[in-house]
């Protein structure tokens, strides 16, 4: 087995003749310097490089390549030699990457003869350099050993053969240069670029944590990895992506989308610098740093890693305060337990002690989690500011300045999550677009302390408020034409609280009342779900009939059960069911306590909704530790307009568009 | 350079610079089953794991394997499951990072432990090891061949433990039996 070698390591070579073997993930120049035993190059002939290949006893090639096959024989070496440096440098001008940074890890292994493997290296934690000396083979006491050197230049090869201590490096490495120019005009085109062989699709799992206990447990947010955004996107846009559309006829298959052709190709513009903070305190946090596509995919990735952290770091906190409790009992009952003891100054002081250490452990728990958490609040200072509409708050200077946007974003601000330790701090929480389940406003009490004192008509008309809330939001984000909201009210009693949406215009039709409306409507959706159904799965999604709207569908459902028969809770259980997969969502805003008498029949479709509350409530479970997060919905602030005004753009848009 | 510690030898995780180290990562690799000629399917694979117990006191409070590869502080970090194993030419099949900044207070050690899953004894698996690695610079701390490691199906490889403000390792080097870390808990116990 050939021994791994790190940075610096070395290695016996057990005999004279050697091969080594240079694997890179583009074109590189392979070339060797001798020196004496001081190191120095004592004649400026001791070079191999790809103008004049040949030495005594070595041979490089006259091209770029991605692998390099380099025989070496020591003994044929001039007397003089001690040392042999193996030296790669990326050619400029090709087009190609423009540092090591930018392409996978270039390996060397050195192999006897026949291919047996003796050393391998891995040259790994090169940035922005493109050259460096990958290793040394070097005499000592007689016998030949291998050392892994690394060192990389980001000078380029010029400032690499200067270091070696040539005397005109820089027309050297001109003249380098123009051989591999004119080497890579005679030969083939390079092998494509490998596709990251160093990451074999690794990637951190998202917690694999316990599962929340069916029943009693709190609802699970449902996480889409912040990294699964980026590994759905096609791979050939990995780091080494080049900034100009390849030529269409790059491959058998042209993967990209023709009309997005144009933009995504462009690799995605550099995340903001994170400004280092003074020594020994963390950097100060800067909106946006996360990794994606857009700054919207940024921010979102780092609202869930800011998410992450503050559960994970709650974790840590509460953990250690339970273990300092438990221990400090463990250590009284160990006081108490003797009699002998039990009485006394031996037993106040065990337990003195005992109080003291658990002051200590918690105190040193309490600073840790301090400490993050004042980073993360600092993060959250810099981070709010800088959302989108769809993602920031109601009270948010955006909203002032909102336009109808024209693409839908990637996710929607449904409401604020805390924990009962940092009070100041909340999380937005962003749910995915398009949703993928309803949402169940919940009208009823809840086991929270403010519902208990709350009036129950204060909190339907809330629920009412945060219905109306959430969808004027969800059709503000997406743009013209692309989402409708239809309403049911059956008994009319929720209509001052849908009346933003009503009389903005941004309803097509006023909300259904009567058991007739409630009919009509759900008969209308479940029309539209089966025809879509049906289009996707024969593949005839352009015949479908004209009056099928094809934007996404949200169905506010005030008072159920009231105004609901038999024939219509069906209805409204096989739009659960089937809706989310073509587009139709539901937003029940019902009181559960009110639909007992259907019994468990109804228990699905609760169980398929994401349930929010129009008062703070701790009902909501982070999918890593499981905390139970308090959850605050998004209600537009009393007195403000920011909701009707955007609603009434989003009306003014529709009428000019036509749509 | 590779540190081939006897069993028992503690080493302080004290750079050379005088700073305490800030993350190590346990690496574990070994080779794969040969594939078999025709019904290449019923390769019997050889599937390793990787393990760490967080105790506080003499307590086990989490632990991050296949089935958690995230301790619940997010300090310890599983990179993943591999269930056959790699080219057996020294790369890291499997790997544990640990902060050591970010691991809660009342967490005073780690243990480190491989399982051979599939029951397959140290004597039968080719090419493997596990070792501890500073990952600020890649310098290996620790590292244990376990090929040729006898009829043992598992081994406690090291504990990382608090001293004063840092932290020390302690090799182990204990051989068990067992298929995941919940059947060591008994042999781990007298070892903290």
């Amino acid at each position: 087995m050939a021994a791994e070698l790190v940075r610096g390591q070395n290695h016996p070579l057990p005999g004279s003749r050697l091969e080594i073997r240079v694997s890179a993930g583009g074109p590189v120049m392979a070339g060797a310097t001798l020196g004496d035993e001081d190191g120095r190059l004592r004649e400026p002939g001791w070079i191999a490089h790809p103008a004049s290949p040949r030495l005594p006893g070595l041979e490089v090639s006259r091209q770029a390549a991605a692998d390099h096959r380099i025989a070496v024989d020591l003994e044929a070496l001039p007397e003089a030699v001690h040392r042999v440096n193996v030296l790669l440098a990326l050619p400029t001008g090709a087009g190609g990457p423009l540092s090591f940074g930018a392409t996978a890890a270039p390996v060397v292994a050195v192999t006897g003869p026949d291919g047996t493997g003796i050393a391998g290296y891995t040259i790994t934690g090169l940035g922005t350099e493109s050259a460096v000396v990958a290793v040394e083979l070097y005499r000592r006491l007689g016998a030949w050993k291998v050392r892994a050197v690394g060192q990389g230049y980001a000078g380029g090869l010029a400032a690499m053969l200067e270091d070696q201590g040539l005397p005109r490096a820089r027309e050297l490495a001109a003249a380098v240069e123009e051989a591999i120019a004119s080497g890579a005009a005679r030969s083939v085109a390079p092998p494509p670029a490998r596709t990251g062989g160093e990451d074999r699709g690794r990637r951190t799992a998202p917690a694999g944590g316990p599962p929340a206990a069916p029943g009693t447990a709190p609802d699970a947010l449902p996480y889409a990895p912040p990294d699964t955004a980026a590994a759905l996107r096609p791979a050939s846009r990995g780091p080494t992506a080049p900034t100009a559309p390849p030529p269409p006829a790059a491959g058998p298959v042209d993967y990209r989308h023709p009309r997005r052709a144009a933009r995504t190709a462009a690799a995605p513009p550099p995340p903001p610098p994170a400004q280092p903070g003074p020594p020994g305190r963390p950097a100060r946090p800067v909106a946006g740093d996360a990794a994606g596509w857009s700054m919207e995919e940024r921010l979102y990735n780092q609202v869930w890693g800011m998410f992450e952290d503050l559960a994970r770091t709650t974790a840590a906190y509460r953990s250690a305060v339970d273990f300092a409790d438990s221990r400090m009992e463990q250590e009284l009952d160990k006081a108490l337990a003797d009699p002998r003891s039990r009485i006394g100054a031996a037993a106040d002081t065990a337990r003195a002690r005992a109080r003291e250490r658990h002051a200590q452990l918690a105190d040193r728990a309490r600073a840790a989690f301090e400490r993050d958490l004042a980073q993360l609040t600092a993060e959250s200072e810099v981070v709010e500011p800088a959302l989108p509409p769809a993602f920031a708050r109601w009270d948010s200077p955006v909203w002032h300045a909102y336009q109808v946007p024209v693409e839908t974003p990637m996710a929607v601000r449904l409401g604020d999550l805390g924990l009962p330790e940092h009070s100041g701090l909340r999380i937005p929480m962003l749910m995915r677009l398009p949703l993928e389940r309803g949402l169940w406003i919940d009208a009823g009490r809840t086991r929270s302390a403010a519902s208990l004192t709350a009036d129950p008509h204060e909190t339907r008309r809330l629920a009412g408020e945060l219905a109306t809330a959430v969808a004027g939001r969800l059709l503000a984000v997406h743009p013209v034409g692309d989402f409708t909201v239809h309403a049911l009210d059956p008994t009319g009693a929720a209509a001052p609280t849908l009346a933003p949406l009503s009389e903005s215009g941004a309803l097509r039709e006023p909300p259904a009342t009567g058991p007739q409306g409630v009919a009509s409507v759900l008969a209308g959706l479940t029309r539209r779900v089966d025809l879509v159904q049906m289009a996707v799965r024969t593949g005839a999604t352009d015949a479908l009939p004209p009056d099928v709207d094809p934007a996404e569908q949200l169905l506010i459902v005030h008072d159920f059960p009231h105004g609901f028969d038999d024939r219509a809770v069906t209805r409204l259980r096989y739009l659960a069911d089937e809706g989310p997969s073509v587009g139709v969502h539901l937003m029940m805003v019902a009181d559960r306590e009110e639909a007992r008498e259907y019994g468990p029949v109804l228990d699905p479709l609760w169980r398929s909704l994401l349930r929010i509350t129009p008062v703070p409530d701790d009902h909501l479970a982070d999918p890593w530790v499981g905390h139970a997060w308090t959850y605050e919905p998004p209600l537009v602030p009393g007195g403000s307009r920011v909701l009707s005004r955007a609603l009434g753009q989003v009306a003014e848009a529709r009428r000019r568009y036509g749509r | 350079m590779t540190v081939n510690l006897s069993k028992g030898q503690a080493i302080s995780l004290q750079k050379s610079d005088g700073g305490t180290l800030t993350a190590v990562r346990m690496g574990l690799g070994w080779q794969a089953a040969p594939r078999r000629g025709l019904f290449g399917r019923r390769t019997q694979e050889i599937d390793l794991d990787a393990s760490a117990v967080l105790f506080a006191g003499q307590q086990p409070v989490d632990v991050v394997f296949f089935r958690h590869l995230v301790s619940d502080d997010g300090s310890v970090r599983h990179t993943g499951d591999n269930l056959v194993g790699g080219a057996g030419q020294g790369g890291d099949d499997e790997a544990i990072l640990v902060d050591l900044q970010r691991v809660p207070v009342h967490i005073d050690q780690i243990v480190f432990t491989v399982n051979s899953f599939t029951g397959q004894t140290f004597a039968e698996v080719q090419n493997a090891f596990c070792r501890l690695v500073d990952e600020t610079n890649g310098q290996e701390l620790a590292r244990y061949t376990l090929t040729g490691g006898g009829q043992y199906t598992a081994q406690i490889m090291a504990k990382v433990h608090r001293q004063g403000d840092g932290w020390q390792m302690t090799a182990l080097g204990t051989a068990a039996n067992g298929r995941t870390f919940q059947d060591l808990m008994p042999s781990i116990t007298p070892l903290l």
